[in-house]
This record gives structure tokens, sequence and C-alpha cells, in this order.
């Protein structure tokens, strides 16, 4: 889940207006750009839109930054189409975003200032190859189990970017799980950073999925204009009860001695990640998140001759063309 | 005898003369790989990098095919060590601003194109299926290298500044890519790649037209570094290596 916690707005519409929008909502209508919608619709969906968005381009950090140390040329390969798929989907999420009335360049900003989040998950180092592995295999699987029901969320741009990068996310996953498997069946020292791998991803996974239900202010009113589908706890359980099999099948063991499975509920009991490291790492002090700041940072600023060059010579030759006409 | 077995030994150099080449300058372009200016550009740098990576995986297959010994594209990629390297130096030259980078990948481009185009014709059908395989992807690099560079030198002040100074640090690297040795005329004669000044005249004509159009000067030095295609290289290929090939020799006996 790339967005977290995001917060809705109130809205002080029309009442009238608003019963007669949470009825299309209701009949499962698709809601496009230059239909009417209340003020905290369209704020809230930028928030978390605009949230996805920044979590994928932060997201290609953390594996950027194995790019030039992996191991074979086809694993480079697959890894630098992966990341380059992240940058892809950040473009269909901030085009969708820019439907709703605002611009790439000022979401941008809002991330670089702080104003703006991005997931917790990419604040956490990726410290082995094993990594490569086990942030495809936990993090997009995570993030798979809230995407595929965004398919179906209320507002149009968004459902239908959600329905590409499922596409691509799914692709991810199993790479990454292939990238454990075969770890988990190499050396010794393979298999070790395996499981240190699933150590350190375990829990900071399961904090994708945002604080437990009964802590989550913001998902009333989210889930009655179908922009969140499920709640947070439910996710939590899928993703766990998905991947508990998986990492037996891979021979590793799950950081958890609580995880056991539960036959009255139909799933598998397990311990709460530690809520307190989320809140620290949302409010900036994960372990990593002044470096994954900094380095956005540093390519906007960096960039900034490049794209003004550009634009300066677009002008050139619209004034160029103006001139011969 | 003697002959065919020396032009196999020039074939495995001239092949790893070109996916060596495309391996580093792959490499290089990777390095941006999350810090490119902006979002396009991070796609389009990615989209370079595969295509060089996919490259380097046919020329050093088939240069491990050549040679016999049982080495392929991996082996020879992450277990050589710098000296045995055969890449152009202007590939293994850090990336710096992003205005280096362009201008290092146009001047390349300019004449990877041609050299493909040429590589087509070659006796060896393999290297001939390889080149026209490559050739189609390497256009559209020359064709975004060559119109990126002309945007940015008839840009800003700045931009143009950069470029200018791009271009003036990387120049006496260009030579190298048309110089010939004992293996470039051995490879020639036997019909099997192109005679390396074979391909200025296209690559002159390609950069002074981009270079005029994007209002920069060519610059007047004439002297050229050269080395890289027989092994001698900067001190900078080192450190890419050590990067580059770390898993594989921390751990020589892990497949991946």
């Amino acid at each position: 889940m790339y967005a977290q916690m995001v917060k809705s707005e109130a809205s002080n519409d029309d009442p009238a207006l608003l019963a007669a929008f949470q009825a299309r909502i209701d009949a499962g209508e698709k809601i496009e750009p230059k239909e009417w919608m209340p003020e905290g619709y369209r704020k809230t969906l930028i928030r978390q839109i605009g949230q996805h968005a920044h979590s994928e381009i932060v997201g290609q950090l953390p594996e950027g930054n194995w790019i030039t140390r992996a191991p074979t040329l086809e694993r480079k390969a697959i890894l630098l189409a992966k990341v380059q798929d992240e940058a892809g989907h950040g473009l269909y999420l901030y085009c969708a975003a820019e439907t709703l009335g605002v611009s790439r360049d000022e979401l941008t900003e809002a991330l670089l200032s702080g104003k703006m989040k991005y997931s917790s998950i990419f604040n956490y180092p990726t410290l082995t190859w094993a990594d490569m592995g086990a942030v495809g295999w936990l993090v997009d699987g995570a993030a798979i189990m809230n995407q595929v029901p965004l398919q179906r969320t209320s507002f149009g741009p968004y459902a239908r970017a959600m329905v590409r990068i499922c596409k691509e996310e799914s692709f991810h996953q199993r790479q990454g799980y292939d990238i454990m498997m075969k770890m988990a069946r190499g050396t010794p020292e393979q298999k070790a950073m395996a499981q240190d791998a699933l150590n350190r991803f375990w829990y900071p996974s399961l904090m994708m999925f945002g604080p437990s239900d009964k802590d989550s202010v913001h998902s009333a009113q989210s889930m009655a204009w179908k922009i969140k589908m499920n709640t947070n706890d439910e996710l939590r359980q899928k993703f766990v009860d998905q991947t508990v099999p998986q990492a037996e099948y891979l021979g590793l063991t799950i950081p958890d001695p609580a995880v056991k499975w539960n036959e009255e509920k139909g799933g598998y009991d397990f311990s709460e990640p530690d809520w307190t490291e989320f809140f620290e790492v949302i409010k900036g002090n994960g372990p990593c998140n002044a470096e994954r700041i900094e380095a956005r940072q540093k390519a906007w600023e960096d960039g900034a001759w490049f794209r003004d060059g550009l634009m300066a010579h677009a002008a050139k030759q619209r004034t160029a063309q103006v001139a011969a006409e | 005898m003697s002959v065919a077995l020396d032009l196999d030994v020039a074939l495995f150099e001239g092949l790893c003369r070109l996916g060596d080449s495309t391996l580093v300058l792959g490499h290089r372009v990777s390095e941006w790989c999350g810090h490119a200016p902006v979002l396009e550009e991070d796609i389009a740098l990615a989209n370079v990098a595969l295509d060089l990576i996919g490259q380097t995986q046919m020329w050093l297959g088939l240069a491990g095919e050549v040679e016999g010994k049982g080495r392929d594209a991996d082996a020879l990629a992450f277990r050589r060590d710098v000296w045995d390297f055969r890449n152009l130096l202007l590939v293994e030259r850090p990336n710096g601003d992003f205005g280096q980078t362009l201008m290092r990948q146009f001047l390349f481009d300019a004449w990877h194109q041609p050299m493909l185009k040429a590589l087509e014709g070659s006796g060896d059908p393999r290297i001939a299926a390889i080149a026209a395989k490559a050739g189609r992807e390497v256009a559209y690099h020359l064709e975004r290298s060559a119109d990126l560079v002309i945007r940015l030198g008839d840009g800003t002040a700045e931009s143009h500044t950069r470029m200018q100074s791009a271009l003036d640090r990387l120049w006496p690297y260009t030579g190298e890519m048309m110089m010939a040795d004992d293996t470039d005329r051995a490879l020639a004669e036997a019909g099997i790649m192109p005679a390396p000044d074979s391909i200025r005249p296209q690559w002159e004509a390609l950069v002074t037209e981009v270079l005029s159009e994007a209002t920069l000067k060519t610059p007047d030095q004439g002297f050229m570094h050269k080395g890289g295609k027989q092994g001698t290289h900067s001190e900078h290929l080192g450190h890419m290596l050590a990067t580059m090939q770390w898993l594989q020799r921390a751990y020589p006996d892990a497949t991946w």
C-alpha cells in the first residue's frame, strides 16, 4: 500500500449535490475529471494519488541502490526494467492527479518540502542482494493487495491507472520471489541473506497497510466514496495469509513466533508491528528518510538547468515559427 | 592454420571491444537511475541502459562462443579484471553533470550507429544478425541524444555553457573510435568488421551537423587519448568494476 493514513477532507458542499454524488458512487458509476465532485473528494484524492505517485518515485531509490551491483547481466536488466516501470507508474499517477487540477511540479514541490508523504517502507535500507528479492516479494506483494481492489475505485483515471499498474506489479512480485528462491536454495551465505532480508522487511511490510482499524481515523469517508476499498486490518490479514505459506515454501522463517494458523477465523494469527516505530518513520525518523529526500532534492535542483534549457529552446522555436508565418 | 587461429583471437578481441563498450556505457547510464532531472529522462535512460545491456549479452555471448573456453557473457562481464577490458575510454568517463552524460552518449551514438550499419554487412552472419537488431535500438538512441544536444546547446546561456564544456572535456576521447590497430586491420581484411577509419566520414558529418545546430563549437584540439581498446584504461574503470563485479567475486560459488 503506497498511500498510508490519507486524511479525508470534509466537504461543505450543497447537501443535495452531495447526496446525488453519493448515489452515483453507490450505483458503481465512475467519476470523471470534468464532472462535479465534492471539494473534499477532490482534495482527498489529490493527496492519495499524489502520495502514491511519490512512493513510486522515492521507491526507485532503494532498488536503484543495487542496479550497479546486480550479480548477472540478466538480473541487472530485470531490475532496471522494474525500476523503470516504477518511474512509469509515477508518471501515470501524476497524470491522474493532474486531471484534478494540480500540476506535477506542484506535487513535486510538496514532496520535496516535506508537505506530502510517501510510503514508510521506502525509508528502510536495502543492505544485501536478497533485499531485491524481499522488496519484490513482500513490498510489491503488499502493494498489490491494496491496489487490486483500487482498480474498482470510483475515480475513473485512478482506476484505469491501477489496471495498468497492477499488471506490472504482479510481474515484479514474481521476479522478487524468483530471486528469493535462488537465494533460499543457494549457498549457506545466500540462504542467510534471504532470511536476514525477511527478518528486516517483515514488520515494515505489515506497516504498509497503515495503523490498526481501531486507530484509523480517516477510513469511513474514503470508504463511502470508494477511494478506499478495504480496511487496513482486512488487507493486512490477507497479506499475512498469502505470505506465510510462501515463506514456508522457501524454507524461511517468519520472524514472529506468534504466527500460527487459526482454524476458527480461517487465517493466521500474528503480532502487530511496533506502531511507535511506524509513527517515528512517518515523522521523518526512519533509517533512510533524510537520504531519500535529499536524493530527490538533489535530482530536482541539479536538473533545473536542464529543464530550463529545454523550455528556453522550445520558446525560441515557437518565436521562430511565428516569425516565419 | 595459424592464420585461422589468429583470426579467432582477433575476432574475440573485436567482439570484446563491442561488448565491453556497451557494458561499460550501459553501467554508467544505469548509475542515473532515480536521479535524473525529470521523470521522462529516468525512463529514457533506463531504456538506453537496457538496450546496451541486452547488446552486451549478445556481443559477449558470441565472444565466449568464439573463444571456446566455456566462458559465457556473465563470466566475461563479471570475472575479468581491468586490463582485460577492451572498451573505449570515452564510455568509462564518469557521468559528470547531465550535460556530460548526454554529450558522451551523443558522441558514442554518432559512431555506434554507422558502425552497426557497417557490421550488418559482416561476412560473419552471427555478427550481422546482432548488428541488425542492435542497429534498430541505436537509431533511437542517436535520435534522442542528438535532439537533446541541440536543444540544450541552443537553450539558455547556462545550458549552452554546460554543453560546450562537456564537449571540450570529452572531445579528446573520440579519436580512439576511429583509430585502427592490428586487430582492426585483421578483421577488416577478413571482411568481418569495418576498418575503424571507414566510419569517420559519417561520424564527422553527423557530429558537425548536430553541433552546428546546437550552436556549439567543435574543439580544434587534435590530441586524442587512446589505449582502452588494448586494455590500458583510466583510473575510473577499476572503481566501476569493483562495484559491478563485487557480488560475483565475493561469492564465487553462488548462482544468482
